[in-house]
């Protein structure tokens, strides 16, 4: 056999093949019409294995839990219609917060396209405004070089994910095969290194800093496991207060020195005031988003910034900055503390002294306290707990989306980048069963809780199924409060307390569900049974679901109410009333 | 609670009043740029203005390499200088995309539309319409006894200029292509 006929295969083959060559180990997804030639040479092999799902958005979430766990693409097969829409919601979740992922749908015939065809959707369209590029493939010969470019685009330059709609004759027919090194790559090629000017006068910056933060986002995880280091490599040289976002938990370690603690809506007191106070601002990987900014013209008011971005679109978009450096962090941060070292490594060192005292004084204010319950959990106290029992373990943490998500990233710590998986940019409900899914997957040996609300859980639910069905022994740790807490807290605060349909009046007993799933339930509702509860959890081998009965009016705080500044957060209930204003409570 | 004393914003702006304290004047900037010619990518263009609330007053797109499969787009929008900023940010990002020029921002450029007129009259009217469109260089491509059509390369003021000497005198119906534009000068845009 010539080597050019080697090279032809059906579009079938070359799915798995151009998988295979891209190192790929795990595909989520589910079958149907459009994608069963795919399907049957998955049959054929056992390089990849496939986790068969429940649902669509559970396959998109469960990659994206993988690829943010492993800093590797996560991937995706479904067929067409149902199976591209259904997975549309976990392909916005990874536009926003920048997860590489690549999601293969099935298409009816090339020649059936247009016509209104059985599970006929317009995939491309319906995804274009929710993928970072997508690709419909009319013929054969074209497939790999796709397929190879769809991996090089969700992994290069800012991350996200991307779709390949193959249609069904396209899978059939034969084509010829080009391995990962021969398809067109070079087209698509962000800057990664910092301009030199721009690195010199941060570094001047730097030199000169009385107030200085270091502002961190996901970028910083991103840019891969370089990027931690240098980053604590430069918080550890210059002494500077580091805080970070809901993303960018774990780039600095929670232990750190230099830590003060998640910014934003629900971020520390130290955290926003030092942001609100500061004279200079690094802001490295993070996009000043709505979420941490609050009031965008109170915003830092009397610090120079400075925004190390990959993507230069994120430069200028919500915050003017002084210095943009677009680059990858790894890149710009490894020259910008060479530099910085060349001239000599400066610091204002009694400036940041004072500054770390000033700090110190806010630290004092203690804003994650809250009022101890001897009847029932506080669901800050169980999520203490939880850390206390866990911690220095091999643990990943997922969540869903609302209060626990605030209080999960206020009191758990994490050491190590990749180690915490949320929807941040979306705020996707349903994201934390399927996430950590697929961040088992990756890890089949370590520990993996999923930090839920009982609402959240209730609308992925179904991947426990998945769950059971590969042994992945995923502990949902679900904070019921029986409500809506984050939607009944806005209502509380800005709605005068009517609670429209944020309550659940038919809850399932979450104990049976488990054990309908084939896993273990765990029901708690007593402070004292609760450490005997997580360390239940976490000794059985095997799925669980833990119904944690929490204190049902609980809010989250502190909490920078919408319309406010930085410097107007509310530490407690006391400070709630009144506190948002009729202009604050347009906003999301 | 305010312990640096650090007076807030005076005005009662939020998060969604973005950029306060930059220019708010709408500028009108022209753009070129040059996009694999692939299915969908006008659609992306269009998408990215729709999708994030940006202005087009006018897209022109074909063609310009074939062997290179290259197409350039010519976009004139409207915009703060921050607004500006971002769509050239946006559409350099798309993956399709070679290169952005904002030809307002860089110098000298020539801007041409071409519109076709058709202007209906009889008598005076008749008369008039021909002679102004023979001062103003359009060109008669289609005529009868009641009508014209005129057509008229030209920047986008003389055609408006243009379209309303037609107004009084019998215009019937104005098709326009949009704007294409280009630098002045040696240099052209980058290639990939």
């Amino acid at each position: 056999m010539t080597d050019e006929a080697a090279r032809q295969m059906t579009g079938a083959e070359i799915v798995v093949k151009a998988l295979k060559d891209q190192g790929v180990e795990v595909v989520f997804g589910y079958p149907g019409g459009a994608v069963l030639p795919i399907y049957d040479e998955i049959f054929r092999q056992n390089q990849i294995t496939h986790v068969l799902v429940r649902h669509e958005q559970g396959a998109a979430h469960m990659a994206e839990g993988y690829a943010r766990s492993t800093g590797r693409p996560g991937v995706v097969l479904v067929t067409s219609g149902p199976g591209a829409t259904n997975a549309v919601t976990g392909m916005a979740d990874a536009l926003m917060d920048s997860i590489p992922i690549v999601v293969l749908t099935g298409q009816v015939p090339t020649f059936m396209i247009g016509n209104d065809a059985f599970q006929e959707a317009d995939t491309v369209g319906i995804t274009r405004p929710c993928t970072k590029h997508n690709w419909l493939v009319k013929e054969t010969d074209r497939l790999a070089d796709t397929l190879h470019r769809a991996f090089h685009v969700a992994t290069h330059g800012r991350p996200g994910p991307v779709l390949v709609d193959i249609p069904k004759d396209v899978q059939f027919a034969s084509g010829a095969y080009v391995g990962p090194q021969e398809a067109n790559t070079r087209t698509y090629a962000p800057q990664t290194r910092g301009d030199a000017a721009a690195i010199e006068a941060a570094v001047e910056l730097i030199e000169a800093a009385e107030r200085p933060i270091l502002y961190t986002g996901g970028g910083v995880i991103n840019s891969g496991p370089a990027a931690s280091r240098l980053l604590r490599e430069l918080a550890g040289a210059t002494g500077f207060p580091l805080t970070s976002t809901l993303m960018g938990l774990g780039a600095y370690p929670a232990s750190g020195r230099s830590w003060l603690g998640m910014l934003g809506m629900h971020g520390t007191y130290e955290a926003n005031m030092a942001m609100h106070g500061a004279d200079l601002m690094v802001c490295i990987g993070a996009r000043f988003d709505d979420r941490i900014t609050g009031r965008i013209d109170a915003f830092s008011p009397g610090s120079a910034k400075v925004h190390i971005d990959i993507d230069p679109s994120s430069i200028n978009k919500n915050v003017a900055v002084d210095v943009p450096i677009i680059g990858d962090v790894a890149e710009v941060l490894s020259e910008l503390l060479a530099r910085w070292k060349e001239r000599g490594g400066k610091t204002r060192a009694d400036a940041v002294g004072a500054w770390w005292k000033q700090i110190d004084t806010w630290r004092a204010v203690d804003c994650l306290r809250y009022e101890r319950s001897e009847t029932s959990i506080k669901p800050q106290h169980a999520l203490q707990r939880l850390e206390a029992l866990t911690r220095g373990m091999d643990r990943y943490v997922t969540t869903e989306v609302g209060q626990h998500q605030m209080w999960a990233a206020q009191f758990l710590g994490f050491e190590e980048p990749n180690r915490w998986m949320t929807s941040g940019g979306l705020g996707t409900m349903g994201y934390g069963v399927p996430a950590s899914i697929g961040v088992q997957m990756a890890h089949p040996e370590s520990l993996v809780i999923n930090v839920a609300g009982e609402a959240s859980f209730m609308m992925t639910m179904q991947e426990m199924a998945t769950a059971v069905q590969y042994k992945l022994p995923v502990k949902q740790f679900i904070l019921n409060n029986e409500r809506l807490g984050m939607v009944r807290q806005w209502q509380e605060l800005l709605h005068g307390g009517r609670y429209s349909h944020s309550y659940s009046e038919a809850l399932p007993d979450f104990v049976k569900l488990a054990e309908a799933f084939g896993a273990k339930g765990i029901k708690v509702e007593d402070p004292a049974d609760l450490d005997e509860t997580i360390q239940e959890m976490l000794d059985h081998d095997g799925p669980v679901i833990v119904d944690c009965l929490v204190e049902r009016h609980e809010n989250c705080f502190p909490m920078i109410p919408s319309g406010k500044a930085h410097n107007e957060m509310l530490l407690g209930e006391a400070s709630t009333a009144q506190a948002i204003e009729a202009d604050g409570a347009v906003l999301v | 609670m305010n312990a640096l004393s650090l007076k807030p914003g005076s005005n009662r702006k939020s998060a969604y009043n973005l950029r306060p304290t930059l220019s708010q004047e709408e500028e009108r900037h022209t753009l070129s740029v040059l996009v694999d010619n692939e299915p969908g990518v006008l659609a992306r263009v269009i998408g990215l203005f729709s999708g994030r609330g940006y202005n087009i007053e006018s897209l022109t797109v074909a063609e310009t390499d074939h062997s290179a499969h290259l197409s350039r787009i010519t976009i004139v929008t409207t915009g703060t200088p921050q607004v500006i900023d971002q769509i050239r940010a946006q559409l350099m990002r798309m993956v399709t995309t070679h290169d952005v020029h904002d030809l307002t921002e860089e110098g000298l450029h020539v801007e041409r539309e071409l519109a076709l007129v058709k202007v209906a009259s009889t008598g005076d009217h008749r008369v008039e319409a021909l002679r102004m469109a023979e001062l103003m260089g359009a060109r008669v491509v289609d005529v009868t006894l009641e009508s014209f059509i005129f057509e008229l390369a030209e920047d986008t003021d003389q055609i408006d200029a243009f379209v309303e000497l037609m107004r009084p005198i019998g215009l019937v119906e104005v098709t326009r292509t949009g704007v294409a534009a280009m630098s002045r000068g040696a240099k052209g845009l980058s290639r990939p």
